[in-house]
């Protein structure tokens, strides 16, 4: 790499120039990881703000339900397993995928989106239940937060699935190629991520809701 | 490769004009790291369902501080094992950017919590609704 403290030809008489006058290569790529991950720590933020309205309006219920009432363990543990057992097998996708085996990296990917999917169909199970028994949005302060913040990990979900599928087309067209390949790092970043925020979610919602 | 070989590698190509190395990127982990992870994140999500299902610890304060341990060790597991997380990937610009989010995250969750619940108390009626007719 080429320091130049050297000075241009044009301006020879005038000052000399402390930085690096040639470009250096940038790789195409090259940063997209550290920015995906910068763009990850600021969506933890909004989780942040998510759990701290949750963890000040929780105890609110306006004479309406209460987790006790609302929450069903079992169904959340079910939830649960769907989402690690979905990253686990990404993680195989991982692997499988550095090895590139094209065939096996697409059949992990449509069995995480499987897991992810039945993730989805158990939350979206819940909260018409929750729903139909009256526990809306509206009811309580304390429904508002719950909803806002399970809602918006359900998002995260719904969106990574779209990502899934899309990335599973253009490997399925133009094969494990850099770009696709860095594509797929980028959404195990994001999926593995979802998992995390889910481990709060299933803590703080339901598991200390349940002992509230 | 040695470390030493391998810190020569790196200041060649550094020399050779690429700035941004391949190195620097996240790492990938083994099968052995993902089971590994996987393992440990089963043990850490199971014990607190059980320990909140089954009310074996009958004071809920203790079962609560628990199993918020738990998470918090579950949440480094899978930064490790499946986030790749360590103080070398990037130059360890990833490492600094989360320690700067969890600063932020326990400011705001500390923050609002603690002043909120004091309001809360604040605002409170002097005598307890829960006892009116």
């Amino acid at each position: 790499m080429s320091v130049a403290i050297t000075t241009q030809s044009s301006i020879q008489d005038s000052e000399p120039v402390f930085h690096v006058i040639d470009e250096h290569a940038h790789p195409e790529g090259a940063s997209t990881m550290l920015g995906f991950w910068i763009y990850l720590m600021s969506d933890c933020l909004i989780f942040a703000m998510l759990f701290a309205t949750y963890g000040v309006l929780g105890g609110n219920y306006a004479a309406g339900p209460s987790p006790k009432d609302l929450f069903d363990l079992k169904l959340v543990a079910l939830n649960t397993t769907m989402l690690l057992l979905s990253s686990i097998t990404y993680g195989f996708a991982m692997l499988t995928m550095e090895k590139s085996r094209i065939g096996q990296t697409q059949l992990w990917l449509a069995i995480t989106g499987l897991f992810g999917l039945a993730f989805l169909g158990i939350e979206l199970t819940e909260f018409a239940h929750m729903i139909h028994e009256g526990a809306t949005p509206q009811r309580s302060a304390f429904l508002s937060s719950f909803f806002t913040l399970v809602g918006t990990h359900g998002l995260h979900v719904t969106f990574g699935l779209v990502w899934l599928v899309t990335l599973m087309v253009q490997t399925a067209r133009f094969g494990l190629t850099e770009a696709n390949r860095r594509r797929l790092m980028c959404l195990s970043m994001f999926w593995h991520f979802l998992d995390v925020v889910w481990i709060g979610v299933f803590t703080f919602v339901y598991l200390l809701g349940m002992l509230r | 490769m040695t470390t030493k070989a391998h810190a020569e590698a790196h200041t060649l190509e550094a020399n050779a004009g690429h700035g941004h190395d391949d190195h620097g990127g996240a790492s990938h982990g083994s099968l052995k790291s993902y089971l590994i992870g996987f393992g440990l994140s089963v043990i850490l999500t199971a014990v607190p369902f059980w320990l909140v299902m089954t009310g074996t610890i009958a004071d809920k304060a203790v079962t609560a501080l628990i199993v918020l341990v738990l998470a918090a060790v579950q949440i480094v597991v899978h930064m490790i094992y499946f986030l790749h997380m360590n103080t070398r990937s990037e130059n360890g610009w990833t490492m600094m950017a989360m320690i700067f989010t969890v600063i932020m995250v326990v400011i705001a969750l500390t923050g609002s919590l603690w002043v909120m619940h004091h309001l809360n108390v604040n605002m409170m009626p002097m005598h307890d609704m829960s006892q009116m007719p």
